[in-house]
């Protein structure tokens, strides 16, 4: 699939931008706020998964420490919001940066990278939820100051607006790493490490800094989760539900596609809220869904929905053309 | 008399308890095409991945311009000037032709737009133009040869390892791709080759060194090789080269 250009990145993020216009409906910014946030998280995830072909199963990891940084720094040293968000989305990058290097250096890939992951990720849950200062099993709640120099406001139309933001930076970022010398690489040790090293392609530096971009991504969604909701616990920031959902976005809108995982949280999202509606607010149901979509698009639409698009419209061009 | 580009030292490499490389030492001359013949599993792809960086010898030394550059991994040396191809082509199968040329340009170029363009330069002087926009994993056995000589001449080599561009090929694609060898020297680049097929070894190779059970047999003009009893022997086993020699009058 062709990469889309800067004026469609711009078209769509317009469109969105216009939502908060035509409806003042809390319900309606609620599911979009909580579709960006998954679109944010699993950009993220589509930076090493997708292009890099690195199927992480702990981009928890790095959400929880960009919602765990932004807390703590405001909580318990009072620092602006702004700027603990900031240091949220460099703490985060570390972490991969860290994890990265660790994994890549034993040279692990495939299901044992997608092991390694997970188990860092629960690592990191467990300590957050003995360790002081992130208030151990009790949590980090984050006291109430509407400002918008506090990173918090009344209405929810502003932070739409910050988590469309957000996502279009994300858009605009894989777009730029699609086109550029580093995205060329980062594809070609994703088809043939080998082929790519004969190349004058370090797999380790490409993927290292894949993973250290990748977290920094997810990390900005944890931080935004943060301000959002104003608390976070250790089951919600490292939990591995944030995980399955920033790998279920991409995988379901299109990996290594720049918006596959827009489309894909949209329809997630959709699809969670439609089950709600018809089965009521079964605890654990929208695991079951969510595990029924990825059989099906594992098996019937390698290159997700937006693939599937991409194939039929092609298919339509052959019968008229 | 010329410095070598390249010079391997009293290689040694062991597999378990296969010794596949004994004590080689060769030296190959800027400028030109060398064949590197012998039977199969004498040893020629294993050198070659030591040469490249893939593997590391126990024993030994190869130096590029004097340099020693033994265990120095393959994308270092990629930005040296050594660039390969491998005998079982590993394609970006994903990527379209042109994608797949231009990773091997982005060795020397940052911009997409530059890396493209000098991939769609290498790939009409191999023969591939026609192809830029197919997938890599659409192409023939005889595409894909062309293809991985392609990448490794984007990243601007000076030496080139071709192991077995040839193999699987029909005697029509063989003469296809033969120009494009002979052309390299003339682009600047030294060409190392592995090959069987023997009719590109006799038309293309300045030099012949001969590997047989980890050894380096023979060595000279490729004229001075095929009358070679002890190649000879390498290939057909002990005693051919007499038995040849005495069977030669009933054959002619």
């Amino acid at each position: 699939m062709r990469a889309p250009s800067l004026r469609t990145i711009a078209i769509v993020v317009a469109v969105l931008a216009c939502v908060p216009l035509l409806t003042s409906s809390n319900v309606v910014l609620n599911f979009l706020v909580a579709a960006f946030l998954v679109a944010l998280v699993g950009q993220g995830w589509n930076v090493l998964g997708g292009y890099g072909g690195q199927y992480s199963f702990g981009h928890a990891a790095f959400f929880g420490t960009g919602a765990y940084v932004t807390a703590i720094l405001q909580a318990r040293y009072g620092i602006n919001a702004w700027i603990a968000f900031a240091l949220g989305i460099a703490g985060g990058a570390l972490v991969g940066a860290i994890i990265g290097a660790l994994t890549f250096r034993s040279g692990l890939r495939g299901s044992y990278f997608a092991l390694v992951t997970l188990a860092f990720a629960e690592v990191l849950r467990i300590l957050a939820s003995v360790a002081p200062i992130t208030g151990a099993g009790v949590g980090t709640l984050l006291k109430l100051d509407l400002r918008p120099l506090a990173f918090q406001f009344q209405s929810r139309v502003p932070f739409y607006f910050i988590a469309l933001a957000l996502v279009a930076i994300s858009l605009v970022i894989v777009r730029l790493i699609e086109g550029s010398r580093f995205g060329a690489w980062l594809v070609a040790v994703r088809e043939n490490e080998d082929a790519a090293k004969a190349l004058g392609v370090d797999p380790f530096r490409v993927k290292v800094g894949a993973m250290t971009i990748s977290a920094a991504i997810t990390a900005a969604g944890g931080g935004f989760y943060t301000q959002y909701y104003l608390f976070i616990d250790s089951g919600i920031a490292y939990g591995p539900w944030i995980s399955i959902e920033a790998l279920l976005a991409p995988i379901v809108g299109g990996v290594g596609t720049v918006f596959g995982p827009l489309l894909g949280a949209l329809l997630v999202k959709l699809l969670g809220e439609a089950t709600k509606l018809v089965a009521g607010d079964a605890p654990g149901l929208d695991l079951v869904i969510y595990g029924g979509v990825l059989i099906l698009i594992v098996a019937f639409a390698r290159n997700g929905i937006g693939g599937l698009i991409a194939n039929l419209r092609a298919a339509t061009r052959r019968v008229h053309g | 008399m010329a410095e070598p580009l390249l010079c391997v030292e009293h290689v040694r490499k062991r597999f378990g308890g296969l010794l596949a490389i004994d004590d080689v030492s060769l030296a190959v001359m800027p400028g030109r095409i060398t064949a590197l013949i012998g039977p199969n599993g004498a040893g020629k792809t294993t050198l070659f991945s030591i040469i490249s960086g893939f593997q590391r010898p126990e024993q030994g030394r190869v130096r590029h311009r004097g340099d020693d550059i033994t265990g120095q991994q393959p994308f270092a040396l990629a930005h040296r000037g050594i660039a390969r191809t491998f005998q079982i082509v590993q394609p970006f199968a994903g990527l379209t032709v042109h994608e797949n040329i231009a990773v091997g340009a982005h060795r020397s170029r940052r911009s997409r737009a530059d890396a493209l363009q000098a991939a769609a330069d290498v790939a009409r002087a191999v023969g591939l133009s026609g192809q830029l926009d197919r997938p890599a994993a659409s192409l023939t056995v005889a595409g894909r040869k062309r293809l991985e000589v392609a990448r490794a001449l984007a990243t601007e080599p000076e030496l080139l390892l071709l192991d077995e561009v040839l193999a699987g090929l029909n005697p029509t694609e063989v003469d296809g791709m033969l120009p494009v060898i002979r052309a390299l020297p003339g682009r600047g680049v030294t060409v190392v080759m592995i090959e069987h097929v023997m009719q590109a070894v006799m038309s293309l190779a300045d030099d012949v060194f001969v590997l047989a059970e980890g050894r380096i047999v023979a060595q000279g003009a490729p004229r001075e090789i095929v009358g070679n009893p002890k190649v000879i022997e390498s290939y057909l086993g002990h005693g051919a080269a007499a038995r040849l020699a005495g069977g030669g009058g009933a054959r002619g």
